[in-house]
């Protein structure tokens, strides 16, 4: 039987517990979101004593299913005062599931100030051991350091500096198979959350564990061949397709040339130097380095779309992984940076320091556009984030604490965020219906909280005209289904085939009920994300959330954006249109509600 | 009448030189997007998503002087009827 894994860091205890009935079908961000929602008061500080930290392997995660190794992080948001679920890739989702734990509770807070310590869970049980020798470390040192100590091959969850300074750009660091820190739930400060505990880091190592056990094995076999078919077929995830052979940066010249490509802190929605910084160039620049480079990587072991790559130095040496769209974009276009070699750059030092690379390109751009650096200056750049947040000094301790924070700091207006959160690489001038995400989400500015660039831009899961401004029913649907995925453990890259072949949809459903013993339905399966949002919106209007926070900022609703010169003009009552209950599924919004 | 067009991702292999820049064509006056798309050299089943002037058109859209055609493979793509909407 699974347990919970409860961790007191008020009194250092630990402890294991059953798993209540309620929480027994759940898995991922339904968990973590469930646990918060039953155990953290929504009014209470995210840095104090009374927030927790929840970890929740998916449901199927730990089983051969493919590209099922997400691993997701919830607590309350220090950067939205929100719920938040932010999810990774790497080693750690697989283990945790394999040493029979469905989900590890942090909660309470050390008594003594500025002590950090290591959890270190393995099949005899989980203790806590003093880490005030990795105090200040940033995560490649905090990775060596605790395989040395470990053992190669164990999981690492941690925080860089950033995490211990509590500030709310800060994410929740994961490693991969070469011990590489790169795998980011990086969204919405968790890494603070980790680090208001005393947590530096936790150490997983499943050997001996005693496995996912899988119910019924005979649906699980069907369900995840069904899927695994899907991804092995379509276009954008089978081996030498887009994301495989290209990455997640493959996105860079359809967005670019859809005019929906932020640039210089969302002036424009072209940038001119988008070539330089494509998918194709990074490929390209890669493979004619011949080094220590390479795509196709895995970010976690049993993915078998390996979107995920190694960037190289010009001598070839290994430098960071990953060089995904979104960071991409963020420390790139968005600062009107156009250098692959200095993107890499800044994306090793917000891994390393334990930022959110989306939050601090927005910062660094915001930054920018308050005059403290021109558009470009990746140097500068680099300086802000190497001098100034890595030992917090009083600048660095503003711009950790992300662009909203920054913005109010030195008066700059055009601030592209929702609820505190810094948006994506997606601009909602010129793809309506992603604003309409980004508006309603529970989580602020998300793309992945429900990407309607798939159809409206990559003409997925049929087609949408990006421009028109009815997307309620679209971004609902996609947000619904997101929280299912985002429950499973399979990667949101997944949903690529699912959305096309009805048949990985069905496997990927299959395969959860499989484990569970249970017999769901796809439509069972897209109203467990229903409930599952329903829960987020309940904490959040507790928290103090109204449909004023489900706005985007004023700027974009009057600023034409080049090249269409389009505002967001999608009416309040469309957004509104996203929670209305009528267009929910009754049993929802009437079990919760009731 | 001359038009721009680029192709990206995967469909750069099949026309050299593809990557430095836009290729400058010129086609008959009321060309369409589906009769652009015969005379390149590309597999037709793989130019999925075409834009002009940065707005998404279908193959029967008709070309105008001066046009920017943006050419992509199935960077997601697909044609399926979508499996998520309840």
């Amino acid at each position: 039987m699974a347990k919970l894994l409860r961790v007191n860091m008020t009194d250092l205890s630990v402890r294991f517990e059953d798993v209540p009935e309620k929480y027994a079908l759940l898995g991922g961000r339904g968990l973590t979101s469930s646990i918060i929602y039953d155990e953290v008061p929504p009014l209470c500080h995210p840095l104090g004593p009374d927030n927790k930290l929840v970890i929740a392997p998916g449901i199927v995660s730990g089983t051969k299913a493919p590209t099922s190794g997400r691993t997701s992080f919830g607590g309350k948001s220090p950067l939205t005062g929100g719920i938040k679920e932010s999810n990774a890739g790497g080693l750690s989702s697989q283990k945790i599931a394999r040493l029979g734990i469905k989900a590890i509770i942090v909660e309470g807070q050390p008594k003594e100030k500025g002590r950090f310590y290591v959890l270190r869970v393995d099949k005899d049980g989980a203790r806590l051991l003093p880490a005030d020798h990795l105090k200040g470390k940033g995560m490649y040192e905090v990775c060596d350091l605790l395989w040395k100590e470990h053992g190669e091959g164990v999981a690492i969850i941690g925080i860089g500096p950033a995490g211990e300074m509590l500030m709310s750009a800060a994410g929740i660091c994961v490693n991969d198979q070469e011990n590489t820190a790169g795998r980011y739930a990086g969204r919405g400060g968790l890494g603070a959350v980790m680090g208001s505990k005393g947590l530096k880091a936790i150490v997983i190592d499943d050997r001996g564990g005693p496995g996912v056990e899988i119910k019924n094995p005979e649906l699980f076999e069907q369900g995840i061949k069904k899927l695994t078919q899907a991804s092995l077929t379509h276009d954008v995830t089978k081996k030498g397709g887009a994301l495989n052979t290209y990455g997640t940066n493959v996105l860079v010249n359809i967005m670019n040339e859809a005019g929906g490509y932020p640039t210089r802190n969302f002036s424009s929605g072209r940038f001119e130097l988008a070539s330089q910084i494509s998918g194709e160039t990074k490929a390209e620049i890669i493979h004619k380095r011949n080094g220590e480079g390479m795509t196709g990587h895995p970010c976690h072991p049993g993915c078998i779309i390996q979107c995920s790559d190694r960037w190289a130095n010009p001598d070839g040496t290994f430098k960071v992984s990953v060089m995904e769209y979104e960071s991409v974009w963020a420390l790139g276009a968005n600062c009107g940076i156009g250098d692959l070699d200095k993107i890499a750059d800044l994306i090793w030092l917000c891994n390393d320091i334990g930022v959110d690379t989306i939050e601090m390109g927005d910062t660094i751009a915001v930054a920018m556009e308050a005059g403290l650096l021109p558009f470009g200056d990746a140097d500068g750049a680099i300086r802000l984030l190497n001098e100034e947040v890595r030992h917090g000094t009083p600048l660095g301790r503003i711009l950790g604490n992300g662009c909203v924070f920054t913005g109010r700091a030195f008066g700059v207006t055009r601030v592209p965020a929702v609820k505190g959160q810094g948006m994506p690489a997606y601009e909602p001038r010129a793809v309506k219906g992603i604003g309409v995400t980004y508006a309603t989400s529970t989580m602020g500015a998300d793309h992945t909280a429900g990407y309607t660039i798939a159809p409206e831009i990559l003409g997925v899961g049929g087609k949408a005209d990006p421009f028109a401004v009815q997307k309620a029913d679209l971004s609902r649907a996609f947000q619904a289904t997101t929280a299912f995925i985002d429950s499973t453990g399979y990667c949101l890259f997944d949903a690529f085939c699912v959305l096309d072949i009805p048949e990985g949809f069905e496997g990927m459903v299959e395969s959860c009920a499989g484990v569970l013993g249970v017999n769901w339905t796809t439509q069972d399966a897209i109203r467990l994300g229903y409930e599952i949002i329903r829960k987020e919106r309940l904490f959040n209007e507790a928290a103090g959330f109204t449909r004023a926070h489900d706005r985007l900022p004023d700027f974009m609703t009057k600023e034409p954006l080049p090249p269409h010169n389009t505002v967001f003009d999608v009416p309040p009552e469309e957004l509104d249109a996203v929670y209305d209950f009528s267009k929910w599924p009754k049993e929802v919004v009437g079990e919760v509600a009731g | 009448m001359q038009i721009k067009v680029q192709v990206y991702a995967i469909l750069r292999q099949y026309i050299p030189g593809a990557s430095r820049g836009p290729l400058v064509m010129d086609v008959p006056e009321g060309t369409t997007v589906g009769q652009l798309i015969e005379q390149l050299p590309i597999p037709p089943e793989l130019a999925r998503v075409v834009f002009v002037n940065g707005i998404r058109q279908e193959s029967d859209w008709v070309l105008q002087e001066g046009d920017e055609v943006g050419i992509f493979p199935p960077i997601a793509g697909g044609e399926g009827p979508g499996s998520w909407a309840i």
